[in-house]
């Protein structure tokens, strides 16, 4: 690679040799898979933008190159060699310190003593002057000039965020790792990080950001890696990236974000054909979910769902896009009856908006969560109890309040069989089966009976291949049975390849709404592609 | 929340014996060590605790309000409350009913004024559970905390209550007046136990099954492994945990009764067994299953029985009792540690 890329103020004397690279690391959670072959390699003096939704693996990333968690597979060289790091001390010891999202410093203790902490063996006492050299000998040249005697507890945001920077380099560290650094800062605070930062690349530190905001890769980032659903799903190189305009630059990020995934998504790819042809529903179906008006407020009451009206008729998937975190499960929540909430709701024609969450789940409206393990089921249950989860004290379940273990087990048997579920018996705990049988699950029950409106929450994520295929069927197979079906996703070409329209939502609102079959006949949702990614960064649609 | 352990008799019947033998094994050291043969204190102990007649009587007596006091937790950890207040709401409900037994058996019937008793008594368990139960139900205020505080406040308020207003004025010490013995609970046949043991056994058997076989049992269950997935399947979160609550204080309550109505006859000024904090750790190595409070209430009592005869016998003072079943609950922990690590291992 060469070493001389224009633009950047880059000393580059020190070849793009990595510090650190990470080989094909794999890490498995029960029932999700976290990080699936990661590759990334962090080179001295430049910065290493790690973007990605929510739940797309970053912070277990964090965590393996932090030394708190052990990756299953792959390896991580530090200097060209293969290094294990074992735990937090031996991240330090290889000159790799992290910020994290959530602040570590003591706020009772002064600054000086918080970069003390943990220093030497517990029976000496803290040097305190030691420190405090040491200190400035680490602030000084980085412009950090925020007095060591001061209590962290007085210290703004970005100060503190400057002292966990330094305590993070306090032992020589070679690499930063900094986790979402500008989620709590004010503006001006985000400038100053700048700076901080452009001084850091210019003394050849390696740095990686890990961030989900857009113009922050562009602002402060060399290169761009783009993890989502654990993969390493686009790339952007620094040559490419220096030699953009801002607006390129950021049209350029969104692309690698939302629609780069030719490599990543065979499915997509494979099924072209199927989507293609499922024809669109008729023009004259009744809309079967209508929500109009509809808003949520948040727990410090902020509306995080603002006015949003749209309908879905018979047969058709409609989709929600957006960056996660704007309003799309707080929605989905309002419209299943689990959040309070103004505006209306109709399903068939009956207004559904003051039905607790057993009655629109009885009149067929169903939820399919994003939070499989935590909240769409319990992970001590046995499965057949997950399955009827929505339906305790119905019949045949429960008769005169008692249970009927017989009918539960039968129908557990039968969704077993019916769903695929790969499970030893109904009675064992969900938490022991995989991601993608979890979801088998929640589909067993949520589609069970007459469903006529079904809601999916990032209904694919964190799922194998052979999942997510049979997952897309159960959502298209539904909708070709008459359902209206309503699916969120972060990932745009599922989108793309299921529904024929899709909102986009933006800071609780729904700011659009984009006709994928853009009419020149290939339903490849080129433009639509375009116009969704510029309606989520609250760019203006022609 | 499937409670008992998915193992085989064999390895379940281990689990029960092997830490008995443990405690019973370091306890013996630790007898041996201050000189006293442990061989013959054991054997006191379990003779005169359930091996004669009188002992084994004493023995079911002592079980009966722990029994309920076993229900009663079992209701609340099963739905995630953990309602650690319960002896403030027995000790104000033993002396509400204790106060007013006796005016309740000048105007009822004999029948009448024991179930009167028990209402009362629940009642007032319930009402003193209502501030932890609305501040943990709709502000999500720790009940750990809230509970504790309220039991402090109760037993001070039961005394309060034994020295001023509900005091027998015809005494020089302060307690209520006394329930006269042919009011109190029936006697079972020609023993000293009382219609209290029944009454326990049916209470343990029946929230057992309510917990495990109803759908508000199953309710109670989702809200307590988790108050996310109850919002989710659309259950009633704060209702289910007051009612929770509500059952769980009416049951200490009802614990009181028992107690009050069927051995003492009378509450004293500073009296505060603390049967609750005693009875929360069995509950826990029972698993909140109601057979397993039964086996391990019938344990507890046994030895309680047999160890305040044995420290008259051999001088070694009743606390020692406590150490063995500290011991016995250090073991049990430990067994089930690690019997679980071997089946996570195994998997």
């Amino acid at each position: 690679m060469p070493a001389s890329d224009a633009g950047a103020s880059v000393s580059r004397d020190a070849a793009a040799a990595p510090v650190v690279a990470l080989r094909s690391i794999t890490r498995r959670f029960p029932g999700v898979l976290a990080n699936d072959r990661v590759d990334l390699a962090l080179v001295p003096g430049r910065v290493h933008v790690l973007l990605g939704e929510n739940g797309a693996g970053k912070s277990t990333l964090i965590a393996i190159l932090a030394g708190l968690q052990q990756p299953d597979a792959g390896e991580i060289l530090v200097d060209g060699r293969p290094v294990a790091i074992a735990s937090p001390r031996r991240a330090l010891d290889l000159g790799i310190g992290t910020v994290f999202q959530h602040e570590m410093l003591v706020p009772t203790l002064s600054v000086v003593e918080n970069l003390a902490l943990g220093g030497g063996p517990w029976w000496r006492r803290c040097r305190r002057d030691a420190a405090a050299v040491r200190y400035r000998a680490v602030a000084a040249p980085l412009g950090i000039l925020i007095d060591p005697d001061r209590l962290v507890g007085d210290l703004s945001l970005g100060e503190r965020q400057q002292v966990e920077i330094v305590r993070a380099l306090w032992r020589g560290g070679r690499i930063l790792v900094l986790d979402e650094p500008t989620s709590m800062l004010a503006p001006d605070e985000i400038g100053a990080l700048g700076r901080l930062l452009g001084r850091l690349r210019e003394r050849g530190t390696a740095i990686l950001l890990v961030t989900h905001k857009l113009d922050e890769a562009y602002a402060l980032g060399d290169e761009v890696s783009v993890l989502r659903g654990g993969r390493l799903v686009g790339r952007i190189e620094p040559e490419e990236l220096a030699r953009l305009d801002r607006d390129a630059a950021v049209a350029r990020i969104v692309r690698a974000m939302f629609e780069e995934t030719g490599a990543g998504d065979p499915i997509v790819a494979a099924e072209g054909g199927r989507a293609a042809r499922r024809r669109p529903p008729a023009p004259d179906a009744p809309d079967v979910l209508r929500v109009e008006g509809l808003s949520v407020a948040g727990p410090d009451g902020r509306r995080v769902v603002e006015g949003v009206s749209f309908a879905v008729r018979a047969g058709e998937i409609f989709g929600i896009a957006g960056v996660d975190g704007n309003g799309q499960k707080p929605l989905l929540e309002a419209i299943a009856g689990q959040r309070p909430a103004s505006g209306r709701v109709w399903l068939d024609g009956e207004e559904i908006g003051g039905l607790a969450v057993p009655a629109r789940h009885r009149r067929g409206l169903r939820y399919v969560t994003d939070d499989r393990l935590g909240e769409g089921t319990i992970a001590q249950a046995p499965v057949a109890e997950a399955l009827v989860l929505k339906r305790i004290g119905e019949a045949p379940f429960w008769r005169s309040g008692i249970v009927r273990p017989a009918a539960i087990e039968a129908h557990a048997a039968d969704a077993i069989d019916r769903f695929d579920i790969r499970v030893p018996g109904p009675g064992t705990p969900v938490g022991r089966l995989s991601g993608g049988n979890i979801q088998k699950v929640l589909l067993a029950r949520e589609l069970h009976g007459r469903a006529k409106v079904i809601l999916y929450n990032k209904p694919t994520y964190g799922l194998d291949l052979n999942n997510i295929r049979q997952t897309r069927g159960r959502i298209r197979d539904g909708a070709d049975a008459g359902m209206a079906v309503v699916v969120v996703s972060t990932d745009l070409d599922e989108l793309v390849s299921l529904c024929g329209r899709i909102g986009v939502m933006s800071r609780g609102r729904l700011v659009g709404i984009v006709d994928t079959d853009d009419g020149d006949g290939d339903r490849d949702g080129g433009g639509a592609r375009a116009r969704i990614g510029q309606l989520m960064i609250g760019m203006p649609v022609r | 929340m499937t409670g008992g352990a998915s193992h085989g008799p064999l390895g379940a019947a281990l689990r029960l014996v092997l830490p008995v033998a443990l405690a019973l094994l370091a306890g013996g050291a630790l007898l041996a060590a201050v000189g006293v043969d442990p061989l013959a204190y054991y054997a006191h102990v379990v003779r005169r605790g359930m091996l004669t007649w009188l002992g084994l009587q004493e023995t079911l007596t002592r079980m009966a309000p722990l029994l309920v006091l076993g229900a009663s937790l079992i209701v609340a950890f099963r739905a995630g409350v953990w309602n650690l207040g319960v002896d403030g709401q027995f000790l104000l409900a033993a002396v509400t009913v204790a106060a007013a037994a006796p005016l309740l058996a000048e105007h009822l019937p004999g029948g009448l004024m024991l179930a009167a008793g028990f209402v009362l008594a629940a009642a007032v368990g319930a009402a003193w559970s209502l501030v932890p139960a609305l501040l943990k139900a709709y502000r999500q205020v720790n009940e750990i905390i809230t509970t504790l505080m309220m039991t402090f406040l109760g037993v001070g308020l039961a005394n309060t209550l034994v020295k001023l207003a509900f005091r027998d004025p015809g005494t020089t010490v302060a307690q209520t007046r006394t329930l006269a013995v042919e009011d109190r609970l029936p006697r079972l046949f020609d023993t000293i136990v009382t219609g209290g043991l029944p009454i326990a056994l049916v209470v343990v058997v029946v929230v057992h099954l309510l917990v495990t076989r109803t759908a508000w049992g199953m309710r109670l269950r989702v809200v307590g492994a988790s108050p996310k997935a109850a919002l989710h399947a659309g259950l009633a979160v704060p209702g289910l945990t007051v009612a929770a609550f509500a059952v769980s204080g009416g049951l200490a309550g009802a614990a009181a009764a028992i107690e009050v109505l069927g051995v003492r006859g009378l509450v004293q000024a500073d009296w505060n067994p603390a049967y609750g904090l005693t009875v929360i750790p069995f509950v826990f190595l029972a698993r909140f299953n109601g057979f397993a409070v039964i086996a391990f209430t019938f344990l507890f009592s046994m030895l309680s029985i047999g160890g305040e005869s044995a420290s008259r016998r051999f001088g070694v003072p009743h606390y020692y009792i406590l150490v063995l079943v500290g011991l016995l609950l250090v073991f049990l922990a430990l067994v089930d540690y690690l019997g679980e690590r071997r089946r996570k291992a195994a998997a």
